[in-house]
């Protein structure tokens, strides 16, 4: 497994001179790349427009890049696994609109009673993804294809509950997930951290985090060192799910509101973010702090570009460019002889 | 004509060649040995440009060259047969020995099969494999794969008009006996039209090959033999550095096992096309040994009993307990430790580190609760890259970068540091330098003081009749004839070959 942004603590000679050159390696260079490619935007748009670098702008970057985010750990372990996961959409939005139900039917305030509603939702995610997994793995249904459907079938759900309304919810307790700031960041934003860091731990400490690379690097070698592939799987499918829910639960706490496509957009954005902080699709490569600095670097554009007033219209369009470059130049095609 | 002068070669943490000059002429066949991680293979894959040098120059006829990647080198004559199987195994035979150059049965477009095939068969008789080229290849056995692969490298033949050196690394590690002598007939044979460069961990068998015998340590060249100019144990002491045990079996160490004590039985075990009727009892501290030719049964038997294969008859008794709906979790579960022979595929994961790969099958016994305990886990790694002497940097080291023997040993490891008391080796000394080979007979005689149980593959008939206490001959799926093996009244290659064939 790769300890990405860790090159410093891996043992070897302990010469100076070695130590210096064995920094200025390709592996180191390749390891490394993404997070100069991060320094390089900020660099970039702070000298196009000096307004970025400030600490509200970051703030901003920061809530804009929360949901994305556990989408996109979420889906970092699917596809560190050599899998792939296309629910988020749907199960962001089914979480994001139940969410909203629960929350409301339940005293519609967290001093009421209302937090019921958090571990309901994340249990939902939980069986949203144990759907997914059991679909794959029992069915033999290629991963991208059960949850693609999966993930239809989320949206037509939320769909269904909502009759395609708007589901509002204002308790002032409860945004303050928002509107609570420490040292200038949304509470939001510590709890994202948190999330974060637990996603770090179960990758790096537990079996199940060790047994998402085993099956990645080698599925066959998994089966034969007496691991229950099927189970790691499924696992994996579950965990992501938790994450959607919490993705879905600060949607709702960033807009006040759900409705059936509050998960929109969330799959090219989380898929983007992790291909471009250099997480292998091909499985057993990269890690959480490849996603976490992939999802910023997808938001950084995305808010450079608003800040340095490019027109609307010409967004989208430069989005996919400058994401095409940053993979360009953040992940290592030079071993990859095929590219699928 | 082909020469390298003080080529260099560093990976992080690893000097793996340190200023080598080589050089090989026209139809000469040039050895190369050295112990596990000496760089080998390196060296090879600069010759080949799948790696640059960092350092040195190589030329061929005297003008410099550097190959940016192996195609280029393919180009101007150089052709490698990889030490670890490198063809794609859901493409045919012929797919693959042409993979890259379809281009030459490309009419408007369309692949002409059948011209293809003719070629390919053409390829194929070069290396006397009677083979469809259409089969898939995974359909194959491991020694056809190898000759498959000379096959395809021997396509420069007719691609090339200049001078051919085709290295060959490890290639009779997978091969039976009578495979390795035809190779080496089809190798002299072709030194009318190429050289070659041959890299082995059998010593006879370089000796017998080789013009010039290259021996390495360390990452430099420390001599180069002649052919005739040392005895094995001479260059054995070169490349190890120290003189090698005489007492290589440990036959001394070998101890009657507890017939009292039966770990494993197997009562008329059927597989169709592969094993039929296979009755056998394995006891603590007992090594068995399945001795016959490629195909004969030997890994049918250890995949069965690992769960990996589900007989059609007869009953398995693991530790007493008849055993079905068997896979390799309740395996090892129940104490059953499987080598593989393939370790490309079964042995390493390609990735993650050493410790990683060490705990992938006792994680519970390095977790709480599903929380892993790191600590613990690179202690043991620590622990076992002193014993086997492991060249790798530090536990952190990733299993994909080590030397092939090194990965062998982190196999080896791994699965005897997991307590397991049922062993299933297959050829668990291949690839291995003599030192190394050493410390696993080592291993398995201590082992069998503890009581464990094992099932061997042996690489050689010398290593499996030194070994073991019972050996059991088997031929075309059925046991031919069992042997008692204690130590001074062994059986001789005769006796076994004479049921073998
Ligand atoms: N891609 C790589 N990255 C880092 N280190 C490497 C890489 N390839 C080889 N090495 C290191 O270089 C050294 C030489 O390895 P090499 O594979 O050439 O050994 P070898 O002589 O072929 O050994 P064996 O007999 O075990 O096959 C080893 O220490 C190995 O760990
Ligand atoms: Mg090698």
């Amino acid at each position: 497994m790769a300890t990405p942004f860790l090159p410093l603590i891996q043992g070897g000679a302990p010469l100076r001179e070695d130590r210096v050159r064995q920094l200025m390696t390709r592996e180191n260079a390749i390891r490394w790349a993404p997070l100069l490619v991060l320094i390089g935007l900020i660099i970039l748009f702070t000298a196009i427009n000096p307004a970025f670098l400030s600490q509200r702008n970051f703030a901003r970057i920061a809530i804009a890049a929360s949901p994305a985010l556990m989408v996109a750990i979420g889906v970092t372990f699917i596809i560190v696994m050599g899998s792939i996961d296309l629910s988020m959409e749907g199960t962001v939005g089914l979480t994001a609109v139940l969410f909203c139900f629960v929350f409301l039917a339940t005293g519609g305030t967290l001093a009421a009673g209302a937090w019921v509603a958090i571990p309901v939702i994340l249990l939902v995610g939980a069986l949203i993804g144990l759907v997914n997994g059991l679909v794959h793995v029992k069915l033999r249904i290629p991963s991208f294809m059960a949850s693609l459907a999966i993930g239809f079938v989320g949206t037509g759900a939320a769909v269904l509950i909502t009759g395609g309304d708007i589901v509002k919810i204002d308790d002032d307790t409860f945004r303050a997930l928002l509107t609570w700031r420490i040292a200038g960041f949304p509470l939001m934003v510590y709890v994202v951290a948190a999330m974060t860091v637990l996603a770090w731990f179960i990758q790096s400490h537990t079996t199940l985090g060790r047994n998402f690379y085993a099956v990645g690097g080698g599925e066959e070698l998994a089966h034969a060192s007496g691991l229950n592939v099927r189970r790691v799987r499924i696992m994996g499918f579950v965990l992501a799910g938790v994450f959607y829910a919490v993705a879905g639960i600060l949607q709702v706490a960033k807009l006040g509101q759900a409705e059936s496509v509050s998960g929109a957009n969330f799959m090219f954005i989380s898929i983007t973010s992790v291909v471009v902080g250099g997480v292998a699709l091909w499985g057993g490569i990269g890690g959480i702090w490849n996603t976490v600095v992939g999802v910023l670097i997808v938001n950084v554009i995305n808010n450079g570009m608003v800040v340095i007033g490019l027109p609307n219209y010409l967004q989208d369009g430069m989005l996919g460019l400058l994401v095409i470059v940053a993979v360009v130049l953040s992940t290592d095609r030079r071993s990859i002889s095929f590219v699928k | 004509m082909y020469q390298l002068k003080a080529v260099d070669k560093k990976f992080p943490g690893v000097h793996a060649l340190k200023a080598v000059d080589f050089q090989i002429k026209r139809g000469e066949i040039v050895g190369l040995v050295g112990e596990n991680g000496a760089g080998k293979s390196t060296l090879m894959k600069v010759i080949y440009g799948a790696y640059q040098p960092d350092g040195g120059t190589v030329t061929i006829d005297g003008k410099a060259v550097r190959f940016q990647n192996p195609r280029q080198a393919m180009e101007k004559g150089i052709g490698m047969v990889f030490q670890e199987q490198s063809l794609i195994p859901n493409l045919t035979v012929m797919e693959n020995i042409f993979l890259g150059y379809e281009r030459q049965f490309v009419r408007l477009g369309v692949i002409n099969w059948k011209a293809m095939s003719e070629a390919a068969k053409k390829q194929l008789a070069k290396v006397k494999l009677d083979i469809d080229p259409a089969t898939v290849t995974s359909a194959l056995s491991f020694a056809q794969r190898q000759l498959v692969e000379l096959a395809k490298v021997l396509t420069l033949e007719e691609r090339v008009d200049g001078d051919l050196v085709i290295l060959l690394d490890e290639p009779t590690s997978v091969l039976a006996e009578d495979e390795v002598k035809m190779l080496f007939t089809i190798v002299r044979d072709l030194t009318k039209r190429a050289s070659f460069i041959f890299v082995s961990h059998r010593m006879d068998e370089v000796m017998e090959l080789s013009d010039r015998i290259y021996v390495m340590k360390d990452g430099a060249v420390v001599d180069v033999v002649a052919r005739g100019a040392a005895t094995a144990e001479q260059i054995q002491q070169k490349m190890v550095g120290r003189s090698v045990d005489q007492e290589y079996y440990r036959e001394q160490r070998q101890k009657p096992y507890d017939a009292a004590k039966v770990l494993l039985e197997m009562d008329s075990v059927s597989l169709p096309g592969r094993i039929k009727d296979i009755s056998l009892k394995l006891h603590a501290g007992e090594v068995l040994c399945l001795v016959g030719t490629e195909g004969a049964g030997r890994e049918a038997i250890l995949r069965t009993t690992y769960g990996m294969r589900t007989p059609v008859s007869g009953k398995l008794k693991i530790k007493g307990n008849a055993v079905s709906g068997f896979n390799p979790q309740a395996a090892v579960a129940a104490g059953v430790g499987y080598v593989p022979r393939e370790r490309k595929i079964e042995g390493i994961v390609a990735g993650m580190n050493v410790y990683e790969n060490m705990t992938l099958s006792q994680m519970g016994r390095y977790s709480r609760a599903g929380v892993l305990n790191v600590a613990a886990e690179k202690a043991l790694a620590r622990d076992w890259i002193g014993k086997l002497s492991i060249k790798a940097h530090s536990e952190y080291a990733d299993c994909g970068n080590l030397s092939g023997g090194n990965q062998q040993k982190v196999v080896l490891s791994k699965w005897r540091s997991g307590g397991s008391d049922i062993m299933l080796l297959d050829h668990p000394t291949r690839g291995l330098d003599i030192g190394a080979k050493e410390d696993v007979y080592e291993m398995i005689r201590d082992m069998s003081d503890d009581g464990v149980g094992v099932i061997l593959v042996a690489d050689t008939l010398e290593e499996a009749i030194g070994l073991s206490h019972t050996i059991i001959v088997l031929k075309d799926g059925a046991i031919q004839q069992r042997f008692e093996c204690r130590p001074g009244a062994k059986p001789t290659l005769y006796d076994l070959l004479h049921y073998m064939i």
